[in-house]
């Protein structure tokens, strides 16, 4: 059996079994007469070590074959050549401005990516499709076959590297003096340090380090521990719920079974400097707000005000909003993890990863009658109030 | 037809060209004939798995290709501005300037959306291609020595597209990055004893601070590029210097490499593939939205919608954490009180053991099995059922945490409970993967037997015939005598053995010469001929 068959048939020689022997695996003289090209060119691959067994035309020269293989080749060159220069007449005077109102189903603008996607696919694709036809069915068909050279080095190299290597430490003779020894470590200590040293310096930073809105007021309360709706942010006076647009909240804003998305009322408090503030005040039906009232935690007594309710808006789990409201069986569905919180049991989760209550915001209104965060002490005073426990994520020493 | 045929003019013919003047100038400066001789004729196994590691060399080259031009335009500030562009629907609203200058790249650069589209999908088929090429590689046991070191280097590889991926979808600072962004957090919070710590450093304070998007930018475009092409780079040497694994077959051993020298066929062909991998990126980009940020709008700490998912490589992680039980530990020390996180767990714990369990894989499988020996040649995944299942077992973990990633939209789109789809996830988790392992296993012993039964009986014809006693036996073709499996494909239908191969090409008319009638040899005297190829379909009714 030749070696070609024995390549192409499934079931010829199994692994293992070298083929025979083709010519061209001894030595030849380069320069003798009557050496060809593709003599040169075995006897190159051979002094890599590798046999080229198989190297055929794929087509008979200037058979009907081929040529249609060629005009198939040019066919796809030039069909590439077309979606590329597409590609950059398109880029360049199909309309691409955004129409603004103008825009509409069948606005050409809306096309721009689209064409432009499809002329560079094409053209990209024709080019490597006829590259690929070039390289498959005209280009002549080969076998070769290199050896590897797996395992290590010769036993010789070994040691010859080995001495070469122990030579070298040796001579530095750092074995044989141990005061260098110790210098080199008192030496070199410090510029490992010096490598950390601007991570360190530069990089940590204190996470209970108070936002300079709290140093201002005097207390040195870290971030995780306080929330936007502090007194101390709004010169000790209870903070007002506002809108994103910034207007103050009055009962009456809020429909029976309606929520609203409240910001504390202070410089910057509806942007996410204050990324934690964000709470959910809800209006509560007349009996869903007495079945909460009777099962409030001892935390969360005197923080409804009326039928009202105001939950932190990040959830105990992940940071995400628990924003989805169902307002038929008074859950709060946080979209990023599933949990569930229900509502009138001061917001326990009841499915999901989180673990903990989302925080009851202490509501109460003000001498305007706006909604504002804070209680009415057995005084009869108005005191603001935070959030009683820190909200968001879990975390080490909380 | 072991004898070649002379291509190409004689050499004696050829005159001192320019291009072999410009040659010879070269070679005096660089002597690099030789080594440029054992470049050209480096050979190459050809097989379709072994193109999976170069779609994602192409990706990565369409990425550095797209990223660079985003980077002329994409502004990483959190500087707050009012958008003005010419996007109307977000006009005169607060963001910030990475927001809007997402946004200015998407509507107001000349093709800078289609730019845009091609980025991100083109991390897509880079972290696809490098799963797939994983599992290759893990399924034929290609990991094997000597090729462990590029194994962890393929790991590591993996996790750096990863971070990649999740810093660059970060970027446009819309409200599904700044989402994404608040979950990172959370779990770098989660992480005990230095959680505050690490996540206050990161952010420069509390969260999302002024600095997080100039940072993950950074990380973005220059530290993990520089790794990532580092580690390519160091992959691809590593490849070259141990060669390329191949599939056992005629004349494959584990001392050779059996297919075709790098020049010019190999070579043309790889940059005819990295073309059609370009030409598949940009049909997807022109044709297939992705990341439209203009209809999520700026990242507020109060927003997010329904169907919050992240690129679906980042979904397993978002699955761990949407099935992990609600368990969180307190505990107090020294009259201090401590908190291990659910996040923990499913944020921290699972990606650190995947890991590791990854890295240390083929040094594991070397360890039990005590096979110290140098492989070149693939495994068929059916003859290493117990590797196999071990994979089919990984795969079926990961898809199940990636589903659950998505659990919310399978619920409303299949109208089943959420807390159902929660559910089946966890009991799905622990159950499945051990009967994935059951399952492959058995798959694997059943096509090994029937290999060994073609081997010794031969490929089912599909005759029926019916013996004078009248039973009914199936004709079967014989391969040969005493046959040995061989690691290879047994061929099992009879168009594989040439029975039913097309006597002609063309479709509308013959584009070749119909080949020589097969001389009729002479029947061997014991009935049926030696090799058994396709050329004769002599059948053999099945003896037992």
């Amino acid at each position: 059996m030749s070696a070609q068959e024995s390549l192409e048939t499934e079931h010829g020689p199994r692994p293992g079994t070298t083929l025979e022997p083709a010519a061209g695996t001894a030595e030849i003289d380069i320069n003798a007469p009557g050496v060809t090209r593709f003599d040169l060119v075995r006897e190159g691959a051979r002094r890599d070590g590798i046999e080229i067994v198989v190297y055929e035309p794929r087509v008979e020269p200037g058979s009907r074959l081929e040529r249609r293989t060629e005009r198939s080749v040019a066919l796809l060159f030039a069909l590439a050549g077309l979606a590329g220069a597409a590609f950059i007449v398109a880029y360049i005077w199909w309309p691409w401005e955004y129409p603004g109102t103008e825009l509409n189903a069948f606005h050409l603008q809306r096309f721009y990516t689209p064409v432009l996607g499809v002329t560079l696919g094409l053209a990209l694709f024709l080019l490597g499709a006829a590259i690929i036809t070039w390289v498959k069915k005209l280009l002549p068909h080969e076998v070769a076959i290199e050896q590897r050279h797996d395992g290590p080095s010769a036993e010789e190299d070994q040691r010859i590297t080995a001495a070469t290597l122990t030579n070298v430490v040796d001579e530095s003779g750092i074995m044989r003096r141990p005061l260098l020894k110790g210098a080199i470590a008192l030496g070199a200590l410090p510029l490992a340090v010096i490598a950390a040293a601007p991570i360190i310096g530069g990089l940590i930073r204190d996470p209970h380090r108070p936002l300079p809105e709290m140093e201002a007021a005097g207390l040195d309360l870290s971030p995780q521990d306080h929330t936007g709706w502090h007194p101390a942010l709004n010169d000790g006076n209870p903070v007002r719920l506002v809108h994103e647009n910034g207007t103050p909240i009055r009962p009456a804003d809020v429909a029976v079974a309606g929520q609203v998305t409240v910001f504390p009322g202070i410089p910057r408090g509806t942007t996410n400097y204050y990324a934690d503030s964000p709470a959910l005040l809800i209006h509560l039906r007349q009996e869903h707000a007495d079945e909460l009232r009777g099962q409030l935690y001892e935390l969360n007594e005197g923080s409804m005000y009326g039928n009202y309710v105001a939950y932190s808006k990040i959830c105990t789990h992940a940071g995400c909003p628990p924003s989805l409201y169902e307002q038929q069986t008074n859950m709060l569905l946080c979209p990023c993890h599933q949990s569930q919180f229900e509502i009138l049991n001061n917001a326990r989760p009841v499915f999901g990863p989180a673990t903990r209550s989302l925080a009851m915001l202490p509501l109460a209104l003000d001498d305007e009658g706006y909604f504002v965060a804070g209680t009415v002490n057995d005084a009869g005073e108005l005191v603001g109030s935070d959030f009683k426990v820190p909200v968001g994520p879990s975390y080490w020493e909380r | 037809m072991s004898t070649t045929t002379e291509p190409g003019p004689r050499a004696k013919a050829e005159r001192p060209s320019r291009l072999a003047h410009a040659g010879r100038n070269a070679d005096e400066r660089l002597q690099a004939a030789s080594p440029l001789r054992t470049l050209l004729n480096k050979v190459f196994p050809d097989h379709w798995s072994f193109l999976l590691g170069e779609v994602a060399l192409w990706s990565f080259v369409v990425l550095l290709l797209t990223g660079t031009f985003l980077t002329l335009f994409f502004d990483p500030s959190m500087e707050h501005i009012v958008y003005e562009g010419s996007y109307t629907a977000l006009r005169g609203v607060e963001m910030s300037a990475a927001y809007a200058s997402t946004l200015h790249i998407s509507f107001d650069v000349r093709g800078g959306l289609f730019i845009r589209q091609m980025h991100h999908w083109a991390a897509l088929l880079f972290l696809a291609a490098i799963v797939v090429h994983l599992l290759r590689i893990f399924f034929t046991g290609a990991f094997r020595k000597p090729r462990e070191m590029n194994w962890v280097i393929g790991v590591l590889l993996f996790w750096l597209a990863f971070l990649l991926g999740f810093t660059g979808y970060s970027l446009p600072d819309d409200a599904l990055s700044g989402t994404g962004l608040r979950i990172a957090h959370a779990i770098m919070l989660a992480v005990p004893v230095i959680g505050t710590w690490l996540a206050s450093s990161l952010f420069d304070g509390p969260f999302p601070g002024e600095v997080i998007i100039f940072r993950v930018y950074i990380a973005h475009v220059f530290i993990l590029p520089l790794l990532t092409l580092g580690l390519i780079g160091a992959h691809l040497a590593l490849v070259f210097k141990q060669k390329h694994t191949q599939w056992a077959g005629p004349g494959r051993t584990n001392t050779n490499v059996v297919g075709e020298r790098m020049v010019p066929r190999y070579a043309a062909k790889m940059v005819a593939f990295f073309l059609v991998v370009f030409a598949t990126i940009a049909l997807l980009a022109g044709l297939f939205q992705i990341n439209p940020v203009w209809l999520f709008g700026p990242y507020k700490a109060a927003v997010v919608s329904v169907a919050s998912q992240p690129d679906w490589y980042v979904m397993f992680l978002e699955g761990s954490t949407r099935l992990f039980p609600a368990w969180e530990t307190r505990f107090s020390l020294f009259g201090e009180h401590f908190t291990l996180s659910p996040l923990f767990w499913p944020g921290v714990v699972l990606p650190g053991v995947l890991t590791v369990l990854m890295l240390a894989y083929p040094f594991l499988e070397q360890r039990i099995t005590k096979d110290n020996r140098i492989h070149n040649l693939l495994q068929r995944p059916r003859d290493v059922p117990v590797r196999t299942g071990l994979g089919a077992m990984a795969v079926t973990f990961f898809v199940i945490l990636t589903i659950s990633g998505a659990n919310d939209v399978v619920a409303k789109s299949f109208d089943i409970s959420l807390n159902a789809m929660t559910w089946a996830g966890r009991i799905g988790l622990i159950i499945l993967p051990p009967l994935a392992y059951y399952i492959t296993h058995r798959v694997c012993l059943g096509l090994q037997q029937h290999d060994r039964e073609v081997l010794a009986h031969g490929v089912e014809t599909g005759i029926i015939k019916r013996m004078p006693d009248g039973r009914f036996v199936e004709v079967h073709q014989p391969l040969g005598t005493d046959l040995e499996y061989t690691g290879w494909a047994v061929p099992k239908k009879m168009n594989r053995l040439g029975a039913l191969a097309p006597a002609v090409r063309g479709f509308f008319v013959p584009i070749e010469r119909p080949a020589a009638p097969p001389e009729v040899a002479p029947p061997a005297p014991n009935g049926h001929d030696d090799t058994g190829t396709g050329e004769h379909t002599r059948t053999d009714v099945e003896r037992r």
